[in-house]
């Protein structure tokens, strides 16, 4: 089995970041590698990110060595099988700023772009970012697009972007780099509610073209 | 009860922050001079961690409507009492009536004003701290504005000698750790890095500060996927000019990471204005380890000092 590199990220965390490619089965295994460190010692949070997971510890209270024996102890037990969450569809008026960038950064026409958008499945590989913000696998490669080379000041709330080969929708307005292609009314994010974020990791997730 | 009749250009209520929720997308928040606030809470009798006010550049009136104790910590905003001048970083009783105003600090940014028996809200998720891009905790999730009132708890038996702490030495200078990305970067920009001195940007936030210096340059350019960040971690976008995450920052982000600032230093980037000059420190993991330490044990030796001066 390929290696899991596991690095400082200063003195109060360790990233794992697991072999490349990246695949929804390796995801799994973020998920599963969060939940077997969940309970060590000295362990105060865990964010997966997308074929990473970085532990934040109390370095006062535990060695990062005996975290990273931990980690590896877990990476080489083998795999459990896991299900995908429930399937939630998300309405989008497609009609960002950058949808003509992206159209002819990927060569397509603007159709043709929202049509690959909805066409996708969808599933949330982890909540990050900001509140309820769901970072979503299964972008059609053809719509992989970088992002702006100047993050925004302000992006709206509910606007719906790509960031190289990830898509996902803005909970809140917030400062951020990727490019915009529409916005949802949907809300993803209150704190009020049980759970407050309306995706899970696991869930899946469809786009649906809608005019209001 | 305390009204806000002046909150000056950005007060907010907060405590030390709201961990536990990372991985749910939530930013920890909290007060960006973590130090000043627990001192301050540390010398009105209640745990450090209580929630209190953090003001920006001062210019903020304070009304109390009950007896209570107070101090004022953080940057040095020439606090008055009902015009009698206030010894920073010192405990003083208040009556129900007098007002507190709070002028321009000649330096540093954020005053925190730390009441005894604290503030009587709901937390969120475990947590009293305003999240600003959020738009929940503290007072209705926003930052304080002019008339505002904030609930006191009852007052516990108010401490009566009059006791202060020397405030710690600041320096436009912190220490850092390379971070995971350090060696892609050409040896010109990180050359640049350690030596230059960044200029803190108007375009700066909770969130994080932008800087302004010499174009940082990777020699490798790939994307990053999306991983875990903290306060602390300096980034750096293809504009090449790096933003150093604060309490308020996003939980995961993209860009490349050429170094993290030191968990016994994020403090003193809190207290750097806009316009301010900035440099970076190199230090080692066991230095990084040895200032926290230490700074736990000051905070707990004050502890251990004010509970036998009451």
């Amino acid at each position: 089995m390929s290696e899991l590199s596991v690095h400082p990220l200063g003195e109060t965390a360790l990233c794992c970041t697991l072999p490349a490619p990246l695949s929804l089965e390796q995801q799994q295994r973020v998920w599963q590698l969060a939940a077997g460190l969940a309970n060590v010692d000295g362990v105060q949070e865990l964010i997966p990110g997308m074929n990473n997971l970085t532990l934040v510890f109390d370095p006062l209270r535990t060695e990062p060595a005996a975290l990273e024996a931990a980690a590896l102890a877990l990476w080489v037990k083998p795999p459990r099988r896991q299900q995908l969450g429930r399937l939630v569809e998300i309405p989008v008026i497609y009609d960002g700023p950058d949808l003509g960038d992206v159209a002819s950064h990927c060569g397509l026409s603007i159709d043709e772009v929202l049509r690959r958008h909805t066409a996708g499945d969808y599933v949330v590989y982890f909540i990050g970012f900001q509140p309820g913000f769901a970072y979503l696998g299964g972008l059609d490669e053809s719509l992989h697009t970088p992002r702006r080379s100047e993050p925004r000041v302000a992006v709206p709330r509910g606007s719906v972007g790509i960031g190289g080969a990830q898509t996902g929708i803005y909970p809140l307005v917030t400062p951020g780099g990727w490019q915009l292609i529409g916005r949802t009314s949907l809300a993803l994010f209150d704190p009020q509610a049980e759970p407050p974020t309306l995706l899970a990791p696991g869930d899946r997730v469809r786009f649906v073209a809608t005019t209001e | 009860m305390i009204e806000i009749l002046r909150a000056g250009p950005l007060a907010t209520v907060q405590d030390l922050g709201r961990p536990g929720w990372r991985d749910r997308g939530l930013s920890l928040c909290g007060a960006l001079d973590e130090f000043a606030l627990q001192a301050g809470n540390l010398l009105v009798g209640n745990a450090p961690g209580a929630a209190g006010l953090e003001f920006t550049l001062g210019a903020a009136t304070l009304r109390f409507h009950a007896d209570t104790c107070i101090a004022v910590t953080g940057a040095d905003a020439n606090a008055s009492l009902d015009g009698h001048p206030l010894r920073p970083w010192w405990r003083q009783r208040v009556r129900a009536g007098q007002t507190l105003k709070l002028a321009a600090p000649r330096e540093r940014m954020r005053s925190y004003v730390a009441m005894a028996g604290g503030l009587d809200l709901l937390p969120t998720l475990g947590s009293l701290s305003t999240d600003l891009k959020g738009g929940f905790g503290g007072l209705d999730g926003r930052a304080l504005r002019d008339g505002d009132r904030l609930p006191l708890n009852p007052t516990p038996a108010l401490p009566a000698r009059a006791v202060g702490i020397r405030p710690p030495d600041w320096t436009p200078a912190v220490r850092v750790l390379p971070g995971p990305e350090h060696e892609d970067f050409t040896a010109a920009a990180r050359e640049a890095f350690w030596a230059s001195d960044w200029t803190v940007t108007p375009q700066s936030n909770r969130m994080g500060y932008r800087l302004a210096g010499p174009v940082l340059e990777r020699e490798r350019g790939e994307e990053l996927a999306s991983h875990g960040v903290l306060p602390g971690v300096i980034q750096v976008p293809p504009s090449g000019q790096p933003i150093v995450l604060l309490a308020d920052a996003q939980t995961t982000g993209g860009y490349p990471k050429i170094a993290v600032v030191i968990r016994a230093d994020l403090w003193k980037l809190g207290q750097l204005r806009l316009g301010a000059r900035l440099r970076f420190v190199p230090c080692t993991r066991d230095e990084a380890v040895a200032a926290l330490r230490e700074q736990r044990m000051l905070l707990d030796q004050m502890r251990i000092a004010l509970c036998m001066s009451t």
